[in-house]
């Protein structure tokens, strides 16, 4: 397992095969079911899903997060930096999680403990995961909070959460993340509670960290334009599993996989003025009840016989661009 | 009855302002200022079109919504519903005006009561406000669940056996039920799925045609605007900074805040450029805003004359109005 990693050069994380099970009164649950994925120092990875796709499960998977019961990772490896994480136990994993790999979750309100201070809870990081003397915890806090561009930083780290507005606390939750210098770094969803203005000033920053630092950054997302405006390459899911994969162009220009397709053609443009948006009829499946075959049939456009019966095979369509459809075959 | 000037429009606001008081104290309450949630706002509805309003949170474009859905009540300014003021106006006109502009909000999980049949829920409206018969409002209710397109033994379910883009549909049928010249439509689209949200889009246009009813569309998503709306209206602090018809606004944004809105908003490609203005701060306290025009502390291109004076509306091209010293 080293020796493959080492191979792979500045690969930071490789995601093979991961499988999550939940176990529920309608049977078990696949909210992720066989995905891998890749990822290289510098490089953004996005993961573009609806909800019940299963992108917010992968994430909780990789920090290892998934509530046990009901939610078991049956199956795969997760590798950062050349260590597979399920390998680790409880106390090997808690070492890891927030040091080497962090998330910056959706919601800037309810992320951040409304009792204690942003500089109690910046330190509180540094404290667990770093081995540096007490007298430069302040230091090293002060320091994150003006790297995320906190105006004031000296005054500002004895406030409260409730003191600050949306757009200051969600930079309060990426300065606690990036505060033991990760080498992947997981935003689920981190603008949508944000004003689009908001919204420019926090991608700009995060961009400026992952270069500063070298990131890895992941991107769980359901909105193609953050896709677009940030990421390199692309996962799209759909009923737990990776149903096209490739470089942030490939999918833009030559989606190859009818879902990916539909959704890029259901996306209002800023810049042109569409007649009518094309819209996927009904709706997406139920996990516990997915239909035989390819769980997109129902709705999709090109449908043929075969995808009611058999899961399609994945298919290469470059290099760096694959896709689960029947119709590459 | 002061004001009875009919310009064809279904609606029209003028120079509408909301202030809320700011008080002190909990038994002898004082007020200590003035917080203007809406300074001074004007714009016309026509039949059958969509007025889009867009902003950042604070910029009081919620506010506009709950005075026309007389929610609150303006502390200055009219509201004209075709051609006549509705301050002024009797309680009979005024209940005619609550069943003529309806609502839809953003998040179709509270705003369905969870203990009331789907037939129930979309008959009320009709029960409480028309005269008829229990066989035409069961017709009614049938119609407006296929004009939705849902079924009709849908009728007979409760909300929570319904998706988040049905539920919006029957939100929407429940404001159509009393054919209204207007409907709110607040962020309609934001809490739904992706691939949900071009269906509810689609249908919102269909319906508009049918019923030949008016939107007014607040959204933050300024590429959805685009897509609904006829007319937009940038608002900014309480004010409207720019005017203009919604191919005009896209292709042309004059005022720098709009074009920092623009810049701002995400591309629909990875190769699309885009003018990389990023404001620097937040949106000021509506309580102390800033003298002259309210967007000079974050403006790129801001002039001396801009922190003392207050600009003019200009109108920049037909239809086209922005209020700013460039012009």
């Amino acid at each position: 397992m080293i020796n493959e990693s080492s191979r792979q050069g500045d690969k930071v994380l490789e995601v093979n095969n991961l499988s999550t099970y939940f176990q529920t009164r309608w049977g078990t649950v696949k909210a992720v079911d066989g995905v891998s994925f890749d990822l290289s120092r510098g490089e953004t990875l996005g993961i573009v899903g609806e909800s019940g796709s299963g992108k917010s499960v992968t994430m909780l998977s990789l920090m290892q997060l998934v509530p046990t019961p009901p939610g078991r990772i049956v199956d795969g490896e997760i590798i950062l930096d050349g260590q597979d994480l399920l390998q680790l136990n409880d106390d090997q994993m808690s070492k890891v999680r927030g040091s080497q790999i962090a998330l910056i979750i959706q919601d800037p309100m309810t992320s951040l403990n409304p009792v204690f201070s942003i500089g109690n809870q910046v330190m509180e990081a540094v404290k667990i995961h770093q081995d540096i003397p007490k007298k430069s915890i302040l230091d090293r806090a002060l320091d994150v909070l003006r790297k995320v561009n906190i105006p004031a930083a000296e005054t500002r780290i004895r406030d409260y959460p409730h003191q600050m507005s949306g757009g200051m606390r969600q930079r309060v939750v990426g300065a606690i993340s990036i505060s033991c210098q990760p080498s992947v770094l997981i935003a689920d969803e981190p603008t949508t509670s944000l004003d689009v203005t908001i919204q420019a000033q926090y991608l700009k920053l995060l961009k400026e960290l992952q270069v500063e630092q070298d990131l890895g950054l992941i991107f769980i997302t359901h909105d193609f334009g953050v896709v677009a405006k940030m990421c390199d390459k692309v996962a799209v899911m759909y009923a737990g599993k990776i149903v096209e994969q490739g470089s942030v162009r490939d999918i833009f220009n030559n989606p190859s996989h009818p879902y990916t397709e539909a959704l890029l053609a259901s996306v209002p443009k800023l810049e042109e003025d569409v007649d009518r948006l094309y819209s996927i009829e009904g709706q997406p499946p139920t996990l516990h009840d997915l239909p035989q075959g390819c769980p997109f049939a129902p709705r999709c456009a090109y449908v043929m016989d075969r995808c009611r019966e058999d899961y399609p095979t994945t298919i290469q369509v470059n290099d760096t661009h694959s896709a689960a459809c029947w119709r590459l075959s | 009855m002061t004001t009875t000037v009919n310009t064809g429009a279904v609606l029209e606001a003028r120079d509408l302002k909301k202030h809320f008081p700011v008080t002190k104290g909990v038994l002898i309450s004082k007020t200590t200022g003035w917080i203007k949630a809406v300074d001074g706002i004007s714009f016309s509805i026509q039949p059958g079109e969509t007025l889009g309003i867009v902003g950042e949170s604070g910029c009081g474009k919620s506010t506009t919504a709950k005075m026309l859905l007389m929610l609150e009540e303006p502390t200055e300014g009219t509201i004209l519903f075709q051609g006549s003021d509705i301050s002024q106006s009797d309680a009979e006109a005024r209940r005619e005006y609550r069943s003529s502009v309806q609502a839809v909000f953003q998040d179709p999980w509270s705003s369905l009561n969870p203990r009331m049949r789907v037939r129930d829920l979309i008959a009320e409206p009709m029960i409480i406000n028309l005269d008829i018969s229990k066989s035409e409002v069961h017709e009614r209710v049938e119609k407006l669940l296929s004009d939705v397109g849902l079924n009709p033994y849908h009728a007979n379910l409760y909300p929570h056996e319904f998706s988040g883009g049905q539920r919006q549909r029957l939100a929407i049928a429940r404001a159509l039920s009393l054919n209204p010249k207007l409907i709110v439509l607040d962020e309609p689209v934001s809490a739904l799925d992706v691939s949900i949200r071009a269906q509810i889009m689609n249908l919102l246009k269909d319906l508009q045609k049918e019923y030949n009813v008016s939107y007014m569309l607040i959204a933050h998503h300024l590429a959805t605007v685009r897509y609904m709306c006829d007319w937009v209206a940038v608002m900014y602090l309480g004010q409207i900074v720019e005017f203009a018809a919604a191919k005009d606004l896209y292709d042309n944004p004059s005022h720098p805040y709009t074009q920092a809105l623009m810049s701002a908003a995400l591309p629909s490609h990875p190769d699309t450029v885009q003018d990389e203005i990023i404001l620097t701060g937040e949106v000021p306290s509506p309580l102390n805003p800033p003298e002259g025009c309210r967007f000079h502390p974050r403006c790129p291109q801001a002039m001396d004359r801009c922190s003392v004076e207050i600009p003019k509306v200009t109108e920049i091209s037909s239809g086209h109005v922005t209020s700013c010293h460039l012009y």
